[in-house]
């Protein structure tokens, strides 16, 4: 058992963090810092594309489509050093950690060959049509409409919460294929253009003041007879492969950025006293443990030889993490007092520990709430009989 | 990355695990506990039999020459049975000798140690004078300490070893954790020797200490965790096993949310002590506060999910319990180690 990286991964992390501050210093100085996801778009796609000419866009995918099959040690490695360099969150990101695995697995050679060098090139990005006004948790429930027209699939029906909708090219979509069908059965998993005249987006703002979720309205949309990814009826099986993706090694590199976050309430509470206060202090050192337990529980999981045996740990992480920022930005708010209750930006703007509060209540809600994880753990970690369905 | 264990820990954590679970049943336990707290033939069987008495002492002093990680892992699999036998103490004691004894203390002592002969005990903070090579006072709440033929003892930076014998006397009160009574010993002008480097023997028995007791943390909240998942699926109310009810089973969830924590707590603590890692002093203190804690958590909760049986005296439930209540109060509460975490992140403040 040993901790830490190996000579070559450590030589990794200082190419990734060269390149990484050097350009948060020089060309793209502009958006350093910026936490909101919707904050300067059109800066945001160039800050892709750059990745992209560097060989940066998608380490972890193969070679021959762009990427540098990357460990996961280094994918861990490169996200480290991305939030330590203070880098904005990725535009892209479904694509990049959503989309393509899920082509890559899944899709066919044409298929590939059709839409990974757009993802790759940091040229299309992509958001996820899954939740729907009915059908959150129980995904299987999705009644969006599918219908095969001669050449083309002809959708109806409306998705929400699609997160980046308004500034994405494409939308990947759970829709019901099979008339009368219910449950998992009769899904069918397809790729469509947004840019097209039978797709609404509309904004939905959140309890921060931002909108980066939507609605997403579809009215006679289509789309090629090959959108499709596995065969009709299969889509159940490429949408719980794809959540694999959502719930697997693609947040292991998250702590650093979480330790800005904590950094910046030790700051907070040397600056305003608070850090005199010995339950404060408690805290502050329950966050401290957490965040490091959080680390070695994702280096105890990059360790396994075998990563498809989904381990306790790895069942474990998604409602480890989120719970802990939840807690954190509880943590902020009582560090800062009331007077991290009001605002020096206009348009309802919040400085980074307000807005954790805020916007972590959502970390135990998406990708499967805090409930949802329990479930699994529980019926996948400990063979607990499974949850009884309703009939409706 | 290689944070996991080698084939050889591996295979130290499942022959730990398999001897424990045959040599430390409940009714051994419940032997021990009626009697002085100790199960002798437990103790002679994994010094001698088992052989991991010296697993994490030097091997020109007969031990195996391992380090904390393996340590832990006994320590866990003795944890995992609530295994009423002296391992804290051992270990705390054989190790401060090996880091600050002389020579001849360690030539002397170590061997006897490691074979089961002697058996050890540490009084940390006793309340003792000191005239030449004799101390006069007494220490409380001493781990199995009415058992032990040498003593640990030690006031603020000094540390000495006291064999029993004239001058030394003990004695047990009614402990809560049967399975590991805590002792006064009185010393009466007893003959003592002062350790050749006190501060560096004191260092080890803390941090030795604060491993075993995290370790042990684990292991009763994984037994905890397995015996609970064993009885929810046996066990069937309004015509259901009740670990299908949601209430019952996010609690079993959110018990194994914790115990991976632990174990990441644990093992990284002691791998860190082991490389020297700048972090050491950090991880222990995490390790500690947040594994006893995990175990209580536990604890406590398969009393709540057994129900009425999981209250009676015949259940082990309670010795998981007793256990985990000790494991967060002995060598520093986890507000304390907390607090030591404070004040390594935010400097000096106040
Ligand atoms: C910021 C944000 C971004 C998002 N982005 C996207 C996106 O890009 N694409 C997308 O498709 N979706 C997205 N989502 C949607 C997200 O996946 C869903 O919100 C989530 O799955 C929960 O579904 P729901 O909102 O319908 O809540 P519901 O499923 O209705 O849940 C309501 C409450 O009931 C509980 N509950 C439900 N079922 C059970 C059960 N079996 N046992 C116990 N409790 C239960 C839940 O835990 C929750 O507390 C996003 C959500 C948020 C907040």
């Amino acid at each position: 058992m040993k901790l830490g990286f190996s000579a070559a991964d450590e030589a990794f992390r200082a190419e990734c963090a060269d390149w990484l501050q050097g350009q948060m210093a020089g060309e793209f100085a502009d958006i350093k810092g910026i936490t909101k996801l919707t904050a300067k778009p059109e800066r945001r796609r160039e800050w892709e594309q750059q990745l992209a000419e560097h060989g940066w866009a998608c380490i972890g995918w193969p070679k021959a489509w762009g990427g540098r099959d990357a460990t996961l040690a280094q994918q861990v490695i490169f996200a480290e050093e991305y939030a330590r360099a203070d880098v904005p969150g990725r535009v892209n990101h479904i694509g990049v950690e959503l989309a393509g695995p899920t082509i890559l697995a899944f899709g066919s050679d044409e298929q590939k060959q059709r839409f990974l060098p757009g993802i790759a090139a940091g040229k299309t990005i992509w958001c996820q049509g899954f939740s729907e006004p009915n059908a959150g948790s129980d995904l299987a429930s999705v009644r969006t409409r599918a219908r095969l027209d001669g050449e083309e699939w002809v959708v109806n029906g409306q998705k929400i919460w699609t997160s980046l909708a308004h500034i994405s090219d494409w939308i990947f979509v759970v829709t019901r294929s099979e008339e009368g069908s219910a449950g998992p059965k009769g899904l069918t998993f397809l790729m469509m253009n947004l840019h097209q005249p039978g797709i609404e987006v509309r904004p939905i703002r959140q309890i921060n003041g931002d909108a980066e979720f939507n609605e997403t309205f579809f009215t006679d949309a289509r789309c090629p007879a090959d959108s499709l990814i596995g065969a009709v009826g299969d889509g159940w099986r490429i949408a719980m492969g794809l959540l694999a993706f959502e719930r697997g090694v693609s947040t292991l590199g998250q702590q650093m950025g979480f330790r800005n976050e904590l950094d910046g309430i030790i700051a907070a509470a040397k600056a305003n006293g608070a850090a005199q206060d010995p339950l404060i202090r408690q805290r502050i050192a329950q966050a401290e443990i957490g965040l490091r337990l959080m680390r070695y529980g994702a280096l105890r999981m990059l360790s396994q030889t075998d990563h498809s045996a989904i381990g306790g740990a790895a069942l474990t992480y998604k409602i480890q993490w989120a719970s802990w920022r939840r807690s954190l930005g509880e943590l902020a708010m009582d560090v800062l007092g009331q007077a991290g209750e009001v605002s020096a930006h206009a348009d309802y703007e919040w400085d980074m520990l307000p807005n954790l509060f805020l916007y972590s209540r959502a970390d135990t809600i998406y990708g499967g709430t805090n409930q949802i994880q329990r479930n699994l753990i529980a019926e996948r970690g400990l063979g607990m009989p499974r949850e009884p369905r309703g009939q409706a | 990355m290689e944070f996991a264990f080698t084939a050889e820990q591996q295979m130290i954590g499942e022959t730990a695990r398999s001897w424990f679970a045959q040599a430390a049943t409940s009714a051994r336990t419940r032997a021990a506990m009626a009697g002085d707290g100790m199960d002798a033939a437990l103790w002679s069987g994994f010094c001698r039999e088992l052989g991991l008495s010296g697993v994490a002492l030097p091997e020109h002093r007969s031990g195996a020459g391992l380090g904390l990680v393996e340590l832990a892992i006994i320590a866990e699999a003795a944890g995992a049975q609530v295994a009423a036998m002296p391992l804290l103490g051992h270990a705390v004691v054989a190790r401060a000798i090996a880091a600050g004894g002389s020579d001849a203390q360690q030539a002397h002592w170590l061997p006897r140690l490691i074979g089961g002969e002697t058996l050890a005990a540490a009084a940390l903070d006793a309340e003792v004078t000191a005239d030449d090579d004799a101390l006069t006072g007494s220490a409380r709440l001493v781990p199995h300490g009415g058992n032990a033929g040498l003593f640990l003892v030690s006031r603020t930076n000094q540390a000495w070893l006291v064999p029993a014998g004239a001058g030394v006397t003990a004695h047990t009160p009614v402990t809560m954790d049967q399975t590991r009574p805590l002792a006064t010993i009185t010393l009466n002008a007893a003959a003592a020797e002062p350790l050749a480097d006190s501060a560096a023997a004191l260092a080890t028995a803390q941090t030795t200490g604060w491993v075993v007791l995290a370790a042990e943390g684990l292991g009763v909240a994984q037994a905890a965790l397995d015996r609970t998942v064993a009885y929810a699926k046996d066990r069937v109310q309004f015509g259901r096993a009740i670990g299908s009810f949601q209430a019952y089973k996010h609690r079993l969830a959110d018990m194994m949310i914790a115990i991976e924590q632990a174990r990441s707590a644990v093992y990284w603590a002691a791998c860190a002590m082991d490389e020297g890692s700048d972090e050491a002093v950090l991880a222990l203190h995490a390790a500690k506060s947040f594994a006893a804690d995990t175990a209580f958590k536990c604890a406590a909760d398969m009393i709540q999910l057994h129900g009425g049986i999981g209250f009676t005296w015949e259940h082990d439930a309670h010795l998981f319990f007793k256990r985990a209540r000790s494991l967060q109060t002995m060598m520093g509460s986890g507000a304390w180690h907390r607090e030591q975490v404070a004040r390594m992140v935010l400097g000096d403040v106040a």
